[in-house]
This record gives C-alpha cells, structure tokens and sequence, in this order.
C-alpha cells in the first residue's frame, strides 16, 4: 500500500529553522491531520512535499520516488496536488477555466469535459458558475474551486492547506463531509494542515501535532482528540 | 471635412501600428512584470536583418516572414540569457537591464550599419486614393497596416482564448505559483511569450519603416507612442493595447494635423500625464481582487 513517508525533515529559512527532523507517515485511504499554531511551520511542511520550499535535510518518499530531489511540476505529476492557503484559485479566469487547467497534464481534450463533470456532481455550486470569473465566487465557493481543481487531475496525494479559514462553520462541515467520503472511496492520501483542530481530528484517521518546527505528537487521531492535556497545551480546546 | 476625414484615416492606420507595439509590451508586462525598454531594439535589429536579406535579393513577404522568425527567437533567447536571472528580483533591476540592452543594441546597429539613413520598401502602394471623387489619404498600404495588426489581434486572440496553450500561457501570466502546482512548466511558457511579443514588435517596425526610415534609433519615437497606449488601456491589458493604441493614434494625428506635428511628442506626455490623474491602473485594466 503506497504511503507518504517523511523522514528527518528540516527547512530553514536563513538563519530560521521552519522544520527541524520532522517525521511521520500518510497512507492510502485516510486523513492526516496536521495541527499547531500560527507559525507551527504547518503550511512550510506542505510547501516542502510539494516541492516549493526545499528541505536542508531529510527525504520525502512516495511510491518509490524521492519527492524532495524533484521539480513542483514533476511532484504534481507524479500523483501529488497541493491546494495553497487563501483559497488559490487563478480569480481572472472563469470556474471552467481553473478546472481546465487542472486536468491539462493529465486528460486528452476529449476526456476532459467528464472529469470536469464529476467535479461539478461533487461541488453542485461551480456548476452553476461555470461560466462565471472566480473573482466573483463567495469564499466557499472559492475553496470548491480549488479542491476541484486540485481532484480535476485525479491526485493520489491531496495536500490541504487550511481549507476552512474564514469559512462558515455550516460550508467547513460541508467540506469536510466531502473529503472524509472523498478519501475513503478513491483510496487518497489526505495531508490536512488546520487550525480548526476539532473539524479536522473529526475526519482524519492521524494526527501530527507540530510546535516551534518539531514534531510532538504523531499518533491515531482518536487518541490526540481523547488526551485533554495535549489539546489544552497545543490546540486550544 | 476632408482634411478631418484623412487625420482620422490617418491616425487609424498609425494608431494601429502604436497598438502593435503596445501589444508587445503587454504581452511583457503580463507575463513577466517587466517593462521592456528594448522592445523597440530590438524590432530594429529584425527590421535591420529583414533589410539585408531584401537586399540579397529575397522577395519582401521572404524579408517580412524572416524578421517575426528572429523576432520570436530573439525574443525567447532574451528571455532566458538576460531576464531570467533578474527574473524574481527587484523591478529596478529589469529595468536597468532592458534599458542598457536598448542602448547596446542602438550602439550594436550603429556600428553595423552607420547612421545612414535607408529606405525601406512597402509592399503596396503609399499613394492616397480617389474614393468616390474625393481623394483620401488611405493608402493601399494604410489598409494593409489595418488588416495586418487585426490579424495579429485575432491570433493572439485565438491562442490565449481558444488553445490550452494559451489557457497555460495566462495561468502562468496571472499566477505563476498556482500555474506550478498545475503542473505547468513555466520557464519555456514566459520564454514563449517573450518570443511572441518581439515578433509582434517586429512585426510594427515594418509596418511603420516604409512610411519613416530605417535607422539604428527609429523605432524609439514610437516605442514612446506604444508605451503611451499601453498606459491608456491598461498594461496588463491586450485589448487595451489596441484600444489605447487607436486612442494615441488618432489623438496625435489632430494634434498634428491641427496644432503641428512638432507638438506630437508633447501631446503623447499629456495623454500619460492625463490618463495617470484620471484612471492609473489603466482603462481596460484587471480589477483589483474582490473578496466576497
């Protein structure tokens, strides 16, 4: 079963170490949920595995490939689609323009206009935008865009960041039921990166726990939900 | 009435000439967020190229097709040896590289070349013609200029709008970063579109050289009138390229038709000047980022 293995991972930017010796591992069919506070180095950690960002040390393996030696275009081709924090859709061009461009590398002109679809059965709203620009999108609206067009390409690995910022709790909900059915029928290996930590352990099977660029606790997400003093001191809740 | 009638025919036929000019340094802009200074450079060193393969004897469509062809090499060679490594760093710096290219490439021409003035031919004729009894000042080639500017339009047009080509070329121009994550390659696409926009300029200097004159420095009065236009409709903008570009055109043909052509210059500024007070992002500019 292919997994996202993270070994010894550290980032620095200049003088300011993000990640130091970060470890752990996403597998196929579940949700990873990656927790902590502002300036954690959460969004460095999905930056790094998607190429952005280069590590100092460490290896990111999936399906036999070192992630960390490779180009972002390569990674993406490779199976792994990272969707960025503050809702990245390209807000110049229409709903139909974004998802296009996600099934580009992957589908030939004749298949796409089907995967286009199952995006809309997914997120019935963009349907009935299609023809509309993104920059006239409400937010959820927007975070649907750019989880469709991240799905458009059929990833293997779905790196999330911070899906639910400035959302309504009712659309957060929405989203969340989406990917927790998403992962476990299409076998995805889902990274979350969230600071809404209770929506987040509530669908992911894993849970990471960074502070301060290091990894603290790397255990069932059932069992970082349960322990009270862990949450109090790093979740806030 | 007739005199009103040929400034504005006239003005139609430079205007559109501006556009193509302006039309390569929004394909720049957008692409890149450079202003390139050398736009009008470098067309002339394809107009200089175009001539001397005109005077081993090829016919002009030869000389014509020549001069885009080193126009998109050109273009996409510039790209990656002098603006890639300035590429992520501080607007100063393409700045300054584009402007000292402009200048190295007038010195490179003028030691070629001398400063001598030479004559380019047009492919049709230059004579106004009688239209209805009345004499116009269209000329054959005036329509030509027209024509030759909408089809680079609609090309340009057709690729950005119908091709996946061109539906990466804009993904890469508004977002490089999300273009990325796409799993577009964005380094030849931006070298691409430098290609294209030098060609496009390449393709303005030889609308305009049969009607002013081939030297190492030509093409820096009307890189001024392409810059002017690309002001007024928006650097980010290829519709407002050509409508700025209609727009300075036709503006600096009263100018001079009514006031002097001495004043043309003048009116150019005026219209920046004017159109920075008024709307600065420009008139077909994107607007800002909504959030909803």
């Amino acid at each position: 079963m292919p997994v996202l293995d993270i070994e010894d991972l550290s980032v620095s930017y200049g003088a300011v170490h993000a990640l130091t010796d970060v470890s752990f591992s996403a597998a196929e069919g579940e949700v990873t949920a990656v927790l902590g506070a502002n300036g954690a180095g959460k969004t460095t950690l999905l930056r790094a595995i998607s190429g952005l960002v280069h590590p100092r040390k460490g290896t990111i393996r999936y399906d036999g490939q070192q992630l960390e030696k490779m180009s972002v275009e390569k990674i993406v081709r490779h199976g792994v689609s990272h969707v960025t924090e503050g809702r990245s859709v390209i807000e110049e061009m229409t709903v139909e323009e974004n998802l296009r461009l996600g099934s580009l590398w992957r589908f030939g002109r004749r298949e796409r206009g089907a995967v286009i679809d199952e995006i809309y059965e997914l997120f019935p709203p963009l349907a009935e935008r299609r023809r509309q620009h993104a920059n006239t999108l409400s937010g959820g609206e927007r975070q649907m865009l750019s989880i469709g067009r991240a799905l458009v390409a059929r990833p293997k690995v779905l790196l999330l960041d911070e899906p639910s910022l400035g959302l309504a709790p009712i659309v957060t909900a929405r989203l969340m039921a989406v990917l927790r059915d998403l992962t476990s029928a299409s076998k995805l290996i889902v990274v979350l990166v969230e600071q809404n930590a209770r929506s987040s352990l509530s669908i992911a099977q894993r849970a990471v726990v960074i502070n301060l660029g290091r990894v603290v606790v790397f255990d069932a997400a059932a069992t970082v939900a349960s322990d009270t003093e862990l949450r109090h001191h790093y979740l806030g809740y | 009435m007739q005199f009103f009638l040929n400034i504005t025919l006239g003005g139609i036929a430079s205007g559109m000439i501006v556009a193509a000019v302006a039309l390569g340094l929004v394909l720049i802009f957008r692409a890149t967020n450079v202003v390139n200074f050398a736009q009008g450079a470098m067309a002339m060193i394809t107009t200089y190229i175009a001539y001397s393969v005109l005077h081993r004897g090829a016919d002009y469509w030869l000389a014509f097709i020549v001069a885009l062809a080193t126009g998109l090499v050109f273009g996409a060679i510039t790209q990656v040896v002098l603006i890639r490594p300035v590429q992520n760093k501080s607007p100063l710096n393409a700045i300054i590289v584009t402007f000292g290219f402009l200048i190295f490439l007038e010195g490179v021409a003028g030691a070629i070349y001398g400063s001598t003035t030479r004559t380019y031919p047009a492919p049709f004729s230059e004579a106004g013609q009688k239209l209805g009894g009345t004499q116009i000042a269209f000329s054959p080639f005036d329509v030509f200029v027209v024509l030759a500017v909408l089809v680079l339009m609609i090309v340009m047009l057709v690729l950005f709008r119908g091709t996946d080509l061109g539906l990466r070329m804009r993904a890469v121009a508004f977002s490089p970063e999300a273009a990325r994550l796409l799993g577009i390659r964005v380094r030849p696409l931006l070298t691409l579109g430098w290609g294209l926009a030098v060609a496009a300029g390449a393709m303005a200097a030889l609308l305009i050289v049969p009607t002013s004159s081939l030297t190492p420095n030509f093409m820096d009065v009307i890189l001024i009138y392409g810059f002017t236009a690309a002001v007024v409709g928006g650097l980010d903008s290829p519709v407002g390229a050509l409508v700025g570009g209609l727009a300075t055109g036709l503006s600096l043909a009263y100018v001079g038709g009514y006031l002097g052509g001495s004043l043309e210059p003048m009116a150019a500024l005026a219209l920046v000047v004017v159109s920075l007070m008024i709307r600065p992002e420009g008139i077909f500019a994107r607007p800002p980022p909504r959030r909803v």
